[in-house]
């Protein structure tokens, strides 16, 4: 009934859209080729190195957050909430900065190495294979706290306390409670993990490189930046973007829902002794998270005072970029939001930007675009086209529940009322998922802000964004003005961020 | 005239037939059991659920193809009843056009409504800022602009403490005198009370409407169960 009173027609536009932009920029790579590609062994040598980090940075990423979430899930303490608060945080952090806050724990003068020369033990790198690795744990592992601690918390409150009366010790409630609920999540974040990795490029492009260490993505930037290979390019991206699709059914394949029936949603509490270990386990969480980010500001706040002017004309062609990108997204993750309640698994669509490679969508574009337009004035529109694209799945993963969920609460009353189409979009769903909007503005304003992708590829070489900035200054070793430029890129990300989700919640 | 021919409906292994007819005006009380399936006949006036064979007319013809949304019907639903983003003046207004494009003739027709259940003035509040008897009498307000000939009243008033619960059925038969209301409570005093004729839902099986006081002074085996040591 409800499926039908929705329109969906936007819905089939803005995901025609999104197919024909992600396979037409492929396409249009791939047509532009002189003659046929191969690729060489240094091609298979990538692929071999992308599937490996990102098999490592899954499982470690989902190793250590099991014992974190269960130390959060059964502890209560002051700041616990700031500290679970502080866990989606990397989501919206600039990669860039997040490495040059790594950088400094772990890197040549960080803060590890300087330890270890007092103690006269060798220095360790941060570059290669282990670096992407610990790059990538620490934006997943947060990520992956979350996703465990959600699925602790859908254990309903009445199983603990039926365990607890049972006499249940730590040891039975694993058994019994949480492995089943582990068994049911644990493959669902290995894959999200997993795909996050598959097409990593600014983590590969800063930390990786050389024969050894070269991602598919870097791969394709190597092969538009210094062999202009087109051919090979677009083989890469269609490579890419088959792998990651099969890694992607795969894991919709292995994802159950556990079966612990409905609670009653009474406050969880827990009577089985706590180890002290989870203490531990809360403690090394919160270091390796707080340390990296505390030195970004303290390095940052010295760099401040070098900074030249273009770094606020990044600023501004990074929040342009941001902007755009966000209403661009928006118009296309809500229809598709919406249109899945008629046509079901349309908003799958929405999640196809994953597997595709941005620097093929990018040139793609570019290629497309070319023929009609000053390619000098594309940089931009395509960074924020293409940031658009890279932000739509996680727009639609908040907004296609909370569709999901406003019909649930409202959807026979607005039936009853004839509230169709258009009259529904603008008297119930719009204003109902406010929050959810916000949500996902800021979520996709932040993606965008700290995205260090596409614009390494076309902008000119005194213009660009604020990422390509920092990472211009990283590249002629000025470090100290490198982290100032880092703390306004933080700033600003955070800042377009809480102003989107306070937007949304103001309305609640 | 509202009739029920030879109407099935089916939710899982949940069965309910009915065949019979309703004059129209005045208030029905649907009384039976909980879980026999009161809600279930109203759904299939107010169009949630597609009878599985059979016929639901209405002066002659057949209300199944057609939309919840255009039938001649307002539902009173137990809960949500009312938008929480959207005023009691926007949530009344809906009832008049699914497009909130009011004319001012409309917007006379809302302030009136809401006066008419006594809430004169209170249109710019929003349901949080309403007690659960006036979100109920916002959501009657609907009903009337709505001038739909048939009212399925939903156990709208289950909430409310017995006297309040009174005054709104008091209130219902006050306002809405011209249309057929259907009313499911599981309360027989409310039947009693509010309204002449009941359907007795049991056993699978919707019964043609009785005289109420009869039915509750010397009940049927399929409601004496269900009203236990009640008078």
């Amino acid at each position: 009934m409800a499926g039908r009173a929705v329109p969906v027609i936007p819905g089939g536009a803005a995901g025609a859209l999104v197919v024909g932009l992600t396979l037409g920029t492929l396409a249009a790579v791939a047509l532009r080729a002189d003659g046929p590609a191969a690729l060489g062994p240094a091609d298979w040598a990538a692929v071999r190195f992308t599937l490996v980090q990102a098999v490592l940075s899954a499982v470690l990423s989902v190793a250590l957050a099991i014992p974190v979430a269960r130390a959060l899930a059964r502890r209560r303490f002051p700041g616990r909430q700031a500290l679970v608060t502080l866990m989606g945080a990397p989501f919206v952090l600039p990669v860039i900065v997040a490495i040059l806050g790594l950088l400094a724990v772990f890197g040549r003068g960080g803060i590890v190495n300087q330890a270890l020369a007092a103690l006269e033990l060798p220095p360790i790198s941060i570059y290669g294979l282990h670096g992407v690795v610990l790059a990538h744990v620490f934006f997943n592992l947060p990520l992956c706290v979350r996703l465990l601690l959600q699925g602790w918390s859908d254990i309903p409150a009445e199983r603990f306390r039926l365990a607890a009366s049972l006499g249940m010790g730590p040891g039975e409630i694993r058994r019994q409670l949480e492995t089943p609920m582990l068994r049911a999540v644990v493959p669902g974040a290995l894959a999200v993990v997993f795909l996050i990795c598959m097409t990593s490029f600014a983590v590969a492009l800063t930390l990786g490189g050389g024969p050894r260490a070269t991602t598919v993505e870097l791969a394709i930037y190597q092969a538009f930046r210094f062999d202009f290979d087109l051919g090979r390019a677009a083989l890469l991206g269609g490579l890419q973007m088959a792998l990651t699709v099969a890694a992607g059914l795969l894991a919709l394949w292995f994802a159950r829902t556990p079966a612990f029936g409905a609670g009653l949603d009474r406050p969880p509490q827990r009577w089985d002794a706590a180890p002290g270990w989870d203490w531990v386990w809360i403690a090394l969480a919160a270091l390796f998270l707080l340390v990296p980010m505390a030195m970004v500001a303290i390095r940052g706040a010295e760099g401040i005072a070098r900074l030249e002017a273009g770094v606020w004309s990044a600023l501004a062609q990074s929040l342009a970029v941001a902007l755009a990108a966000t209403v661009l997204t928006l118009t296309l993750a809500v229809p598709l939001a919406i249109g899945a309640r008629r046509v079901r698994g349309l908003d799958v669509v929405g999640y196809l930007p994953i597997a595709a490679s941005a620097l093929v969508l990018g040139t793609g574009l570019f290629i497309l675009l070319f023929p009609f337009v000053d390619p000098g004035q594309l940089t931009l529109p395509v960074t924020a086209l293409v940031n658009a694209l890279l932000a739509l799945p996680f727009a639609v993963r908040v907004l296609r529940p909370a569709v999901d969920t406003i019909e649930a609460a409202h959807g026979r009353l607005a039936d009853s009322l004839g509230l169709t189409g258009w009259s529904r979009v603008r008297w119930l769903l719009l204003p109902r998922l406010r929050p959810a909007l916000g949500f996902a503005a800021g979520l996709s304003a932040a993606l965008a802000m700290g995205d260090l992708g596409v614009v390494t590829l076309f902008a000119p070489p005194d213009g660009g964004t604020l990422p390509l900035y920092i990472f211009r200054l990283m590249g002629s070793f000025q470090m100290e003005a490198a982290g100032g430029a880092a703390v306004i890129l933080l700033a600003a990300s955070l800042a377009l961020f809480l102003t989107f989700d306070r937007w949304g919640r103001a309305g609640a | 005239m509202l009739e029920f021919l030879n109407v099935n409906l089916r939710q899982g292994d949940f069965h309910l037939s009915a065949s019979f007819s309703v004059e129209a005006p005045g208030i029905v009380a649907v009384i039976g059991p909980s879980g026999a399936g009161k809600s279930t006949l109203l759904a299939a006036v107010s169009g949630f659920l597609p009878p599985d064979g059979g016929d639901v007319l209405w002066l002659g013809e057949s209300l199944i193809p057609l939309s919840p949304g255009s039938r001649p019907v307002t539902t009173v639903f137990q809960d949500q009843n009312l938008f929480p983003h959207l005023t009691a003046f926007q949530n009344v207004g809906l009832g008049l056009s699914p497009r909130l494009k009011l004319s001012s003739e409309d917007r006379g027709a809302v302030e009136d409504a809401l006066a008419q259940v006594g809430l004169a003035g209170l249109g710019t509040r929003r349901p949080a800022e309403l007690s659960g008897g006036q979100a109920g009498r916002v959501a009657l307000a609907r009903a009337l602009v709505r001038a739909r000939p048939i009212v399925c009243l939903d156990e709208p008033f289950s909430a409310l403490g017995p006297s309040l619960r009174h005054e709104m059925l008091d209130l219902v038969g006050e306002v809405l005198s011209d249309a057929l209301v259907l009313m499911v409570t599981h309360d027989p005093s409310d039947a009693r009370r509010s309204a002449p004729r009941s359907i007795v839902v049991a056993d699978g099986m919707a019964h043609a409407p009785k005289e109420t006081a009869a039915l509750l002074d010397d009940p049927p085996e399929a409601l004496r169960s269900y009203l236990g040591a009640q008078p």
